[in-house]
C-alpha cells in the first residue's frame, strides 16, 4: 500500500498544557532526576528559576496532547499497530517551570516510503505565554510493512 | 559542576548507569501519559512478538539527556539532543549511557552519545549539544 502524501504540510491546532509542580516532580522521579532544581522550590529559586524547573525531556509531557491528534489523524493514515518510534530530536529554548502554560503546534513535515517501510516525520513548536520558544521537536515514526 | 570550557575533543563525559526496575515502565507511563500496552503488559507484548514489555524509548532518551545535564550541572545547558531508537530496552537490565566530545569551542560542546544494555545498543547515532550561557 503506497504512502499517502496528501497530508504533508498539514498543521494541527495548537494545544495548551498547564505545567503543574507535582507533575514535574512525578516525571523527575520516574526518570531518576536527582538535581533538586527539579524537585524543590527553594533550590530552584536559589538557582535562578521562577519555580521548580522541568527536566528538558519533560517536553514530551507538555507536547503529548498536541501530538496525539496529529499521529492519530485518519488523513495521515498511520497504522498504529505497526508503528515504532524511529527517532526523536529536540532543540530547547526557554526553560519551563511550574505554572507555565505551554502551547504546542504540530505539523506533518514528511511522509515517504523506504525499503518497504513508511516514514512519517512530524515537527512541533512549543512556546510559553510570552511567545518564547521552549522546544522544537522532530518526531519520526516508522510503520513496518506498508 | 563540570566546567564545559575544559572539555576537549575526544574527552568522555562521566558515564551514567541506571537499572530500571520491573515496575519502572508503569511509573513512566503514568508520568508521561504513554500507556501503550507494549510497555506495561508483558503478555500483550509477547502476543505481538516482543520478548516482554519494553522500556519507553523516550525514557531511555531521558537517560541520555540526564547524563548530559548531570555532567553540566544545569538543565539549561542541554541545547539539543537527537537520537535514533533501534534495539529495544528492557526493564531489570542496566542501562549505560556514554558520551564522547566530538567538538568543543568556547563553552559549546557537541557529543556523540549512546545508551546500551549489554551488547544491545538501545539508542544510537545520537548527538547532543551542551552550552553554558
Amino acid at each position: 500500500m503506497p504512502i499517502n502524501e496528501d497530508a504533508v504540510g498539514k498543521q494541527w491546532p495548537p494545544v495548551a498544557y498547564e505545567v503543574g509542580l507535582e507533575k514535574i516532580r512525578e516525571y523527575a522521579h520516574a526518570v531518576g532526576e536527582t538535581n533538586p532544581v527539579h524537585l524543590d522550590r527553594d533550590a530552584a529559586l536559589a538557582a535562578g528559576f521562577r519555580d521548580v524547573v522541568a527536566p528538558p525531556m519533560f517536553c514530551v509531557v507538555y507536547s503529548a496532547p498536541a501530538m496525539g491528534p496529529a499521529v492519530l489523524d485518519p488523513e495521515v493514515g498511520i497504522n498504529l499497530a505497526a508503528m515504532v518510534h524511529g527517532g526523536q530530536a529536540f532543540q530547547w529554548g526557554e526553560p519551563v517551570c511550574a505554572g507555565d502554560v505551554i502551547t504546542t503546534q504540530p505539523r506533518l513535515s514528511e511522509a515517504y516510503e523506504r525499503d518497504g517501510r513508511g516514514f512519517y516525520v512530524f515537527l512541533s513548536e512549543s512556546t510559553n505565554a510570552d511567545g518564547k520558544l521552549t522546544v522544537r521537536g522532530t518526531w519520526t515514526n516508522i510503520v513496518r510493512g506498508v | 559542576m563540570a566546567d564545559l570550557g575544559d572539555l576537549k575533543q575526544g574527552d568522555s563525559l562521566p558515564e551514567l548507569r541506571v537499572t530500571p526496575d520491573k515496575y519502572l515502565p508503569h511509573r513512566y507511563a503514568g508520568a508521561s501519559g504513554d500507556f501503550n500496552p507494549i510497555h506495561i503488559d508483558p503478555e500483550f507484548a509477547k502476543a505481538v512478538g516482543l520478548p516482554g514489555n519494553i522500556l519507553h524509548g523516550l525514557y531511555s532518551m531521558a537517560q541520555v539527556a540526564r547524563a548530559h545535564t548531570d555532567a553540566a550541572g544545569d538543565p539549561r545547558a542541554l541545547r539539543r539532543l537527537s537520537v535514533q531508537f533501534r534495539g529495544m530496552g528492557m526493564p531489570e537490565q542496566e542501562i549505560l549511557v556514554t558520551a564522547t566530545v566530538k567538538e568543543a569551542d568556547d563553552g559549546r560542546v557537541v557529543t556523540e552519545t549512546e545508551a546500551v544494555q549489554g551488547d544491545n545498543r538501545i539508542i544510537r547515532n545520537a548527538e547532543a549539544e551542551l552550552s553554558l550561557g
